[in-house]
């Protein structure tokens, strides 16, 4: 192993032949001990998913197994996207996602620029904002199914407030919502859909808002907020005072300091943290499972509850794999982009 | 820059800082009220526990208040959790500090592509390989086991693992190895005499992020185990939280007891949780 120290500076190379021999064994080295990991994932990653995508094309709709092909070959997926319930799946993830994203970076975003000022306690406050992310989403589900019920919860804390009281003296009726129970999906998009799209007037599904999935998108913004602040914090402890200070002289407000300058800065974190927030909301299951599960006329299901439920309860093979690929295609839209991109910074 | 100026940008932040301290005092309430909605109504008894009282604290403390109930139906989850996290934790920790040092320290042609494809298996939702997973669990006979999940946890938790190390051994000194070298260290031995003593943060890092995943985690708990009995405490919550006999109390006590692991984790070791959030969401 005496030859080896000489080719640890690639750029020094005075025997090219016994370096070469040398560097190969310690690749081989390297490989063989990363091999195990690499057919494990190789395994279990891109062969699985290789087969779901065989049983989504396949006749499997029973218990009994049936890896014969469909004919033709895609009418899984067009089973699939006919189906109402697929339909405001899809429709509830996007809704989700919107309001989710929006509210988690949002409140992130500024609990991380309050606690930047340094005040007192701040340390104590980011430990509570950032808590909830160390619970489960069953955990979450659990006790905001309580909070969001519409016999108690946050509609006894508007009585206990006051805030009936208040509206009542205005003439208005009392706050109310049915929260998870709501089976309304208010401002409706069909029609200019169906004027803008072909085939959009076959959709069974009401295109616009289930209100249900509100309280679902504030109990995960409850459980990620403070992971979204973490980032931002991560990264703006690594903005030096000096370019604050730049700023403060050219006679930016503290407002203007974050609006024009830190924020901007801080372009690299909002692509992560949105990357994560999307891939997250995409996936989502525990938590809706947990708290609202399908909801009435399905304004709470998700693809994920949706993929789980035809695989384990309905048994429904081909149409429960078809479902997941196409979960997987939507994360994967964009996750490998964000992945390419930093193997390319890398190299 | 006149001294009035100084003086109003002196005085500005001071009354800024109050109203920004007092809404960080507000939204610590907001985020600490699911808590405490938990802990009191966990806290009541099977007669004082009421929709109408949710938000009222426990009136007296009795012996029969929901943790016990709670502790009674939720234990032997608990010890299912415990004992698959532990395992499942430090093996995936321990592959992950092997594989990061190998991709950040004896990378090789098409080494980051690998890895590329490996991290992305930390991306896909699980449901896209969930049948063929429990079909190969039945045909090894771990399906509806322990070691089965431990396995199941291990191979998905190696490609976060790896990230995590391989970003913090990129950042220890190529010198560190190369003296190892002259003394004639191979690939394992630089590892095991120089990597390993160094790696202790890190692995308390990984550690935490591990354990608090794997415990949290829903997905492979309800179906690779069916059997109630064998269940994670997350799937036992969930079942609890279902039953209509069980009073609501019981529930969120439940609630309480399968939060408690990671929470303590988190109330002991915040710093490194942070770390781990960072290491593990934010490459390069």
């Amino acid at each position: 192993m005496t030859t080896a120290s000489t080719d640890s500076t690639p750029t020094v190379r005075t025997a090219p032949v016994e370096t070469q021999r040398w560097r190969l064994s310690e690749t081989m080295q390297t490989l063989l001990l990363l091999l195990p990991s690499i057919v494990a994932l190789a395994v279990f990653v891109y062969v699985f998913i290789s087969f779901t995508f065989w049983v989504s094309l396949s006749n499997w709709r029973t218990l009994r197994v049936d890896l014969s092909l469909r004919e033709p070959l895609f009418a899984t997926y067009g089973e699939l996207f006919a189906m109402a319930r697929w339909q405001a799946d899809l429709r509830n993830t996007f809704v989700f996602t919107v309001f989710f994203i929006a509210f988690a970076v949002t409140l992130g975003l500024t609990l991380a620029v309050m606690l930047d000022r340094h005040l007192a306690g701040h340390h104590i406050f980011r430990n509570i904002f950032l808590f909830p992310y160390a619970l489960s989403f069953v955990v979450t589900g659990v006790v905001w199914r309580w909070i969001f019920n519409p016999e108690t919860g946050l509609n006894l804390l508007f009585d206990l407030l006051g805030v009936n009281y208040l509206l009542a003296q205005i003439g208005a009726g009392p706050l109310r919502p049915g929260w998870i129970t709501d089976p309304t999906v208010v401002a409706q998009v069909n029609g200019i859909l169906a004027a803008v799209l072909p085939g959009a007037e076959s959709w069974q599904v009401r295109w616009g808002i289930p209100l249900a999935m509100i309280p679902v998108a504030i109990a995960a913004t409850w459980q990620l907020s403070g992971f979204v602040m973490a980032l931002y914090l991560g990264g703006m402890a690594t903005i030096s005072d000096e370019v604050r200070e730049a700023a403060r002289i050219d006679g930016a407000s503290e407002f203007q300091i974050y609006h024009r300058v830190i924020i901007p800065m801080l372009r690299p974190v909002t692509i992560s943290v949105v990357v994560i927030l999307l891939h997250v909301s995409l996936k989502i299951f525990d938590l809706v499972y947990t708290m609202a599960g399908v909801g009435p006329g399905f304004a709470t299901d998700v693809p994920a509850i949706f993929v789980f439920e035809q695989m384990f309860k309905a048994t429904r093979y081909n149409l429960g794999s078809a479902a997941a690929i196409i979960m997987l295609v939507l994360v994967a839209l964009v996750i490998v982009p964000y992945l390419a991109s930093t193997l390319k910074e890398e190299s | 820059m006149t001294t009035a100026s100084l003086a109003r940008k002196r005085r500005r932040p001071r009354w800024g800082s109050y109203a920004v301290w007092f809404v960080l005092f507000c939204m610590a309430i907001v985020f600490l009220m699911p808590v405490y909605v938990m802990i009191a109504n966990g806290l009541k008894d099977a007669q004082s526990v009421s929709l109408q009282r949710m938000w009222l604290p426990p009136s007296q403390l009795s012996g029969a208040n929901g943790f016990v109930g709670a502790w009674e139906r939720l234990s032997p989850n608990l010890m299912n959790s415990l004992s698959m996290v532990i395992p499942a934790t430090v093996l995936s920790s321990l592959i992950g500090a092997i594989n990061g040092y190998l991709f950040a320290k004896w990378r090789f042609r098409g080494s980051d592509i690998i890895f590329t494809l490996m991290l992305f298996g930390f991306f896909i939702p699980y449901q896209s390989i969930l049948l063929p997973l429990v079909r190969t669990l039945q045909i090894i006979g771990l399906y509806g086991t322990l070691p089965g999940l431990v396995l199941v946890h291990v191979i998905y938790g190696i490609p976060i693992t790896t990230l995590i190390f391989r970003n913090y051994f990129a950042n220890v000194p190529t010198e560190l190895l190369d003296a190892a070298r002259v003394d004639g260290a191979g690939v394992i031995t630089t590892f095991i005499r120089v990597m390993l003593p160094l790696s202790i943060p890190a692995f308390v890092v990984v550690g935490i992020f591990q354990f608090t995943n794997i415990w949290n985690d829903f997905l492979f708990g309800v179906t690779v185990v069916p059997n109630p009995a064998r269940q994670p405490v997350t799937i036992a919550l969930n079942n609890l939280s279902g039953t209509f006999s069980v009073e609501w109390n019981v529930v969120m006590a439940g609630a309480v007891v399968a939060a408690l692991p990671t929470a303590i984790l988190y109330i002991l070791l915040g710093r490194f949780f942070i770390r781990g959030i960072l290491a593990g969401s934010v490459k390069g």
